[in-house]
């Protein structure tokens, strides 16, 4: 088997006039879990999609599990299990029925398939769940339930986009875990997000997106180093641009988001000591985080 | 872009058979309200229109009317329940429920699951004509041993008309654009093609039409056999009936792709 699960090369694509995805490259190894970050309208779901030959890009090169995609996009989908963003279950179906009938579509047999469908129902926490049907299901259950399905070709590579979006933290945390137990298993994960801390927690590296180009790359805590590298004080409670004008000689850097004042100051104490005696401010120290990185590298595109 | 067009053509010819039993399995689950619901109109129409009218006609083509007309009925069974199926059952499966999304990021392609939809929107039609035409039999409207010879002529029927309505469901953007389709199509076609009525009665330049219309062809091969009568150019109507499955079919699917695969 191969050492790299996906190599992209150069890959541009518009709709219409409007680019979408602009000189992209990046490369995941096999058994790495590798996140594309970016706000909404990034192009990360339109990478997902060309990863699975369903969009042909404009130009560049697309290698999948050591196939060419898309010219060879169905030899490649054969290791591939996919968790779309939005749940596309078989509502009519119960549990078990929905796995038989995905099964088929990897021309399985329905022995074949009757034999790993215990195991998939216990991956999934849904051993309860066999018969009930996907109607019944929380969204927890659903997401979990999307999740065995895409393993039951025993695929080699995860291609998942916004896996946990709308489930609540106890769902989210599950799914987590059960990712966790994956990328111990050896497999490769692909996920595209725009929640923080699912990427800082899973992730080995990731890519930053911004309008279809990547703006920067690497694991979470080179990323946090490299961007932030010193403490965060979010202040909230006053006027920003008051507040910002009044700190600014003694912080690295200030970033405004929404009414948040961000600070990143090597000293923090000297922040406290000027904001001391100001009523109804709240502030928060912590060290840097993921999030900081995000706001730092794509803010400045959403105060246009 | 030679080889994305592969993606709109059947990988094998045994793909399909995953998205044809996913469609089953589901149908199975509501079969008798599905039946009733493809039989119901027909049905009505024959027995309405057959008692009613029929007292009036009298005999057509050498047979009672309402023998003439469960032959009609038989044929315009499997085009409405292959071309239904298709726009809307295929468009909610493609569009509202997702199935299509899920479907194609498994191993099969694009052309795969057309046929797939294509074979069960036959196989719906291929049900509601073989039921007409056994309960004409019942009623003594045509003989027994008839049903048999017919039975390929009504799937025949459905696959020209299921593929047909992909292209229809291939280009719409929502539900709304369906109406135009049975409107202006499917409705017209049941009364050009000497489904309620000999087609020699219109006059003659809808005749012609009327020639180059798959229901036409489905209706000449289905009530000869029906009414006992032997049947004139079989080869030509079996052959308009198989470019009406086969053509649209691969012009839906390059329709489909350039849709969905963007």
């Amino acid at each position: 088997m191969s050492k790299v699960a996906i190599d992209l090369a150069g890959v541009t694509k518009s709709f219409g006039d409007k680019p979408v995805v602009n000189g992209l490259s990046f490369t995941v190894a096999s058994g790495e879990c590798f996140g594309l970050l970016g706000p909404n309208g990034a192009g990360k779901s339109t990478i997902a999609r060309m990863l699975l030959g369903m969009t042909p890009p404009d130009a560049g090169k697309i290698t999948v599990l050591g196939v060419p995609v898309p010219a060879q996009s169905r030899l490649a989908r054969k290791g591939i299990g996919v968790v779309p963003q939005f749940d596309n279950l078989d509502q009519e179906f119960t549990v078990r029925e929905n796995l038989l009938v995905f099964g088929r579509y990897f021309g399985m047999s329905t022995r074949k398939i009757e034999a790993v469908i215990p195991s998939l129902l216990e991956f999934a926490r849904l051993e309860s769940k066999e018969h009930a049907r996907v109607a019944e299901l929380s969204g927890g259950m659903k997401r979990r339930l999307t999740l065995a399905r895409a393993l039951i070709n025993d695929p080699q590579l995860l291609v998942m986009d916004e896996p946990t979006t709308g489930l609540d933290p106890h769902a989210r945390h599950l799914i987590w875990e059960r990712l966790r137990f994956l990328l111990a298993r050896g497999k490769t994960i692909i996920l595209t997000t725009h929640f923080m801390e699912e990427a800082e927690r899973l992730c080995d590296r990731l890519c930053v997106l911004e309008h279809g180009c990547k703006i920067a790359e690497g694991s979470p805590q080179t990323l946090i180093d490299e961007h932030i590298g010193c403490h965060v004080i979010e202040i909230f409670g006053g006027n920003p641009q008051e507040l910002s004008s009044l700190i600014r000689p003694y912080v690295q850097r200030i970033e405004v988001s929404g009414e948040t004042l961000f600070c990143y100051a090597s000293d923090p104490e000297q922040v406290r000591v000027q904001l001391r005696g100001r009523a109804g401010l709240r502030l928060l120290e912590r060290p840097p985080s993921l999030e900081d990185v995000f706001l730092r590298l794509t803010g400045h595109e959403m105060e246009k | 872009m030679g080889e994305g067009f592969a993606a709109a053509l059947p990988a094998n010819p045994w793909n399909w058979i995953a998205v044809w039993r996913r469609n089953y399995m589901a149908w199975k689950k509501v079969a008798l309200a599905s039946l009733i619901g493809n039989l119901a109109d027909p049905m009505i129409y024959l027995f309405s229109l057959g008692t009613g009218l029929g007292i009036m006609v009298g005999r057509v083509d050498g047979a009672s009317y309402i023998a003439f007309l469960a032959a009609g009925m038989v044929a315009t069974s499997a085009m409405t329940a292959s071309t239904f199926e298709t726009i809307y059952a295929v468009f909610a499966r493609m569009h509202d429920q997702r199935t299509w999304e899920a479907i194609l990021h498994t191993q099969l392609t694009l052309g795969d699951l057309v046929l797939g939809e294509l074979a069960w929107a036959a196989t719906k039609a291929f049900l509601a004509g073989t039921a007409i035409t056994i309960v004409a039999a019942a009623v003594g409207y045509s003989t027994w041993w008839s049903v048999l010879y017919v039975l390929p002529a009504i799937a025949l029927t459905g696959f020209a008309f299921g593929s047909l309505a992909l292209i229809v469901t291939a280009l719409a953007p929502s539900y709304q654009y369906f109406i135009f389709y049975q409107t202006l199509v499917i409705t017209p076609m049941l009364f050009l093609s000497g489904a309620v009525f000999p087609v020699t009665q219109l006059p003659g330049t809808f005749q012609q039409v009327a020639g180059f219309l798959p229901l036409g062809h489905s209706i000449d091969l289905i009530r000869p056999v029906m009414l006992g009568h032997p049947v004139g150019n079989v080869g030509l109507h079996i052959g308009a009936l198989s470019i009406y499955a086969v053509l649209p079919f691969f012009i839906s699917a390059a329709l489909f792709r350039r849709r969905l695969m963007r």
